[in-house]
């Protein structure tokens, strides 16, 4: 198993034919999962890429039958529009690749999705990867890079920052780790799966021994995480990097900030309410491989 | 987040009918008196800066005449805030206080969605209150489609303890916060304080108001320069460079100066907001400074990348250049190689640097790098995903310490510079790619037409030319540079592509060139 995505995934990608549509369908396409249809509007009934273009996502899936997923690849103002069209079509997951999708866009888009029971990746990221299976999104860049830098293995990974999913992977592997599933939840402050839902997902996850999480300040996704661990939510070993250490102290502009999150999202609060939830934290990034071997060993010793 | 001074913020509320104090703004000590007659004695006189606790650092006076105005608005002006000068005051007419309250709506990731906050009291300090019981908070989610409903908003005044006629008058400002904050899609918006006159009024006497970034666009009315978290006024060089960014949606550009002092100030060219910051921190534990922010990610094209470079070379005064992200890259990292390549030399680069570029394609990238550099006279050194940010701030601390910064020295560009004496030439997305075709039909290798990925190029007539009309095809050229280089590479320099930055030029004109 994996999560979010496997060999079996069948895609669609929205705004196919544009820049970023175009290199990442052929990343998909050559390292998996299989692609069915692209939709562009206005570009319905041509071809790319070997694949029929639709003007619709209802269109899409009239013809090529049902798809679990959609990738969208569409200028960041229309991003929210696009994956309500995917919900609205039946489709249960979308990625919603690109960076700057207005916030307003992406809390409404919570509630749509809610009341569409799907869910959504994203926005800002770069994808999932199930190593050997497949990606959806952009994860890796090329088949040639993807096949070169991820291994797969028993041991998740969720994070924050785009280049750095990436980079855990690849030193994980060079450690001699392989990976279940990577997931980049996407840099925003609203993402429609946080650190907890991926944390639930890798929970139920067969496949996945353990779990390591790239952090960052901002959020209370990190604090929620330590919850979940202490309510027996999360029972799977977590070893946790928290970024933005050095980030400025005492620049918080919004004292309504401060009431809601209570001295949450900084840096000390995330590292101790993990840290006391029982995750291990690393304190330098270089030594998350390490940490991460030491914590399975214990694991296969048990 | 961007956010709006307090005058620009009561300016938007004031369109959606909530109450602000009567106010004008200045810009010096003569406006300032003019203005605090027309609204009549007693008046406020309020520092327009991005910093809390102003009247603690006395950055707001109390003034009973013209005299008093023109003092200390002398004060305040001029005064630097955070490492940035106060350029305008507020003067307002003087509310008679009977309380004060505090109303926000802000986004929350852990609803996901708006939140509704009222205290029984205001201020600053007021978080402190709450925390402490001293102050009693109510919140409430609200649809972020429909707003906040009278009797939502109702039911957080009743818990605050509000009574009477002041109920619908507290409600009714809620509910009209709740919708400038959703039209407006503020990130999160303040009233602290909420005033309560003695005539029974509510008046929103200060504001703070947060625009999220990504929807500024859709708001010209809230006048946003720079719609990212800057901390301070922008500057000239983070203008042009935000002034380009808003032409070209092909991955992200961002430049930000910095006023962290140091006697060894480094140029820094991140990818990506995590690797970004963690190089900046490996840079820091090597006794460097950065002088700047910048961030090339999203797969930027090469021509994004050089402009980024010019900025962060434009600031004079660095003595390394540090470029890294966050080692495993999706983005195609040759696009980057190309982009720095074409600015060093065209610079020219006078400061040792260190480039990690790893990730996807980065063999490429490194080549390139080592191929059309090594000639210079500063050491540029070109890593991989193979070697950590620590490992390569370290090397430029060797490096910087071999290789003060040399002095201004002649460097053939990448691109042509002499006059074209059989010109070919079509417009890009954001400039010109100029090919000298007298040039070209002594060229025998022609490996310009093989490196465009896009290819739209072709040999025809001896030289190389667009496939098919400019109107068709130019459009697909996506400013990799590749041609460009390719053509210096065998020795050639037939080809210019140039990629020009509005307002660059005079820039540094204005500051006496490089
Ligand atoms: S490589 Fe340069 S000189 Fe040769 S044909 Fe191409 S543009 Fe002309
Ligand atoms: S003409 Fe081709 S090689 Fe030259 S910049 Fe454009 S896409 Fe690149």
């Amino acid at each position: 198993m994996s999560i979010l995505v496997n060999e079996n995934t069948r895609v669609i990608v929205q705004g196919i034919t544009g820049r970023e549509g175009q290199v990442r369908t052929r990343l998909m396409q050559g390292y998996g999962p299989s692609v069915a249809a692209g939709v562009t509007p206005g570009r319905g009934g041509e071809e790319t890429l070997g694949l029929p273009v639709f003007d619709t996502v209802a269109g899409a899936v009239n013809q090529v039958g049902a798809v679990d997923a959609s990738v969208v690849f569409v200028p960041a103002t229309l991003a929210a529009d696009a994956a309500m069209e995917a919900m609205d079509a039946g489709v249960k997951f979308v990625v919603i690749v690109p960076d700057r999708v207005p916030l307003h866009d992406v809390m409404k888009l919570c509630k749509f999705a809610e009341e569409h029971n799907a869910r959504f990746l994203g926005p800002n990221t770069l994808g999932c990867l199930s190593p050997g299976k497949g990606v959806l999104g952009m994860m890796g860049g090329s088949p040639e890079a993807a096949r070169d830098f991820f291994a797969p293995g028993r041991v998740g990974v969720t994070s924050r920052s785009g280049g750095i999913t990436s980079s855990i992977a690849y030193y994980l592997k060079k450690a001699g780790i392989g990976t279940s599933t990577i997931v980049h939840v996407g840099g925003d402050s609203i993402v429609g799966l946080p650190h907890p839902e991926i944390l639930r997902l890798f929970e139920e996850d067969a496949e996945t021994d353990a779990v390591v999480m790239f952090g960052e300040i901002g959020t209370t996704q990190e604090e929620r995480v330590a919850e979940m661990i202490r309510r027996g939510d999360f029972t799977k070993p977590l070893v946790a990097y928290i970024g933005g250490k050095q980030a400025e102290e005492g620049t918080r502009f919004s004292h309504a900030g401060a009431i809601v999150e209570g001295g949450r999202g900084d840096y000390q609060s995330k590292v101790s309410a993990l840290g006391d939830a029982g995750a291990v934290i690393v304190e330098r990034f270089e030594d998350l491989p390490s940490e991460t071997a030491r914590v399975l060993a214990e694991l296969n010793g048990k | 987040m961007a956010k709006l001074l307090e005058h620009k913020a009561k300016e938007i509320l004031a369109r959606f009918g909530i109450p602000v104090p009567r106010g004008e703004i200045a810009a010096d000590a003569d406006e300032a008196a003019a203005a605090a007659e027309r609204i009549g004695f007693p008046v406020v006189l309020k520092a327009q800066a991005f910093v809390t606790g102003r009247a603690g650092k006395g950055l707001i006076h109390f003034c009973d005449s013209s005299a008093e105005v023109r003092d200390a608005a002398s004060d305040v002006l001029g005064r630097t805030v955070g490492g940035f000068p106060v350029e305008t005051i507020l003067i307002e007419e003087k509310l008679r206080i009977a309380s004060e309250l505090f109303a926000a709506c802000m986004v929350t990731d852990e609803i996901p969605g708006p939140l509704a906050l009222l205290a029984d009291r205001g201020g600053s300090g007021v978080e402190q209150m709450a925390r402490d019981g001293k102050a009693t908070l109510a919140s409430r989610p609200f649809d972020a489609t429909t707003g906040l409903k009278l009797y939502e908003a109702r039911s957080l005044a009743v818990e605050c303890g509000i009574t009477g006629k002041q109920l619908s008058a507290v409600s009714g400002f809620l509910v009209r916060l709740a919708k400038v904050f959703l039209t407006e899609e503020a990130r999160s918006l303040e009233v602290n304080p909420l005033v309560m006159t003695e005539g029974g009024k509510v008046f929103a006497a200060d504001c703070h108001f947060s625009v999220d970034d990504y929807a500024a666009g859709r708001h010209p009315e809230l006048g946003i320069e720079i719609a990212r978290e800057i901390g301070h006024p922008p500057t000239e060089l983070e203008k042009i460079a935000a002034a380009y960014e808003a032409t070209d949606h092909r991955g992200t550009f961002y430049f930000l100066e910095l006023s962290a002092e140091g006697d060894r100030p480094v140029g820094f060219h991140g990818a990506g907001g995590g690797g970004s910051m963690m190089s900046m921190d490996a840079l820091v534990r090597h006794g460097f400074t950065a002088k700047n922010f910048c961030d090339t990610s999203g797969n930027p094209s090469a021509a994004k990348v050089y402009r980024a470079s010019k900025h962060i070379l434009a600031q004079g005064g660095i003595v390394g250049y540090f470029a890294s992200g966050s080692g495993v890259a999706s983005q195609e990292q040759f696009h980057s190689a190309r982009g720095m390549v074409k600015a060093f030399r065209e610079w020219p680069l006078n400061v040792p640097a260190v480039i990690r570029l790893g990730g996807n394609k980065e063999e490429l990238a490194i080549e390139i790098l080592g191929k059309f550099l090594s000639d210079l006279p500063v050491p540029v050194e070109a890593y991989g995903k193979d070697d950590s940010a620590a490992f390569c701030a370290e090397r430029l601390d060797a490096l910087v310490k071999e290789h003060p910064p040399v002095e201004p020295y002649d460097c053939i560009p990448t691109a042509r510079t002499e006059v074209a004496k059989d010109e070919y030439a079509f417009d890009v997305r954001t400039g010109t790619i100029s090919i000298d075709h007298a040039i070209c039909r002594n060229c025998e290798s022609r490996p310009c037409i093989e490196s465009c990925h896009a290819e739209i190029l072709e040999i025809a007539n001896s030289a190389p030319r667009l496939k098919e009309p400019a109107e068709e095809s130019a459009h697909r050229c996506t400013e990799c540079l590749a041609c460009e280089l390719a053509c210096y590479g065998a020795g050639m320099r037939s080809i210019a592509i140039n990629l020009p930055i509005p307002g660059f030029d005079e820039y540094l004109a204005k500051r006496g060139g490089q």
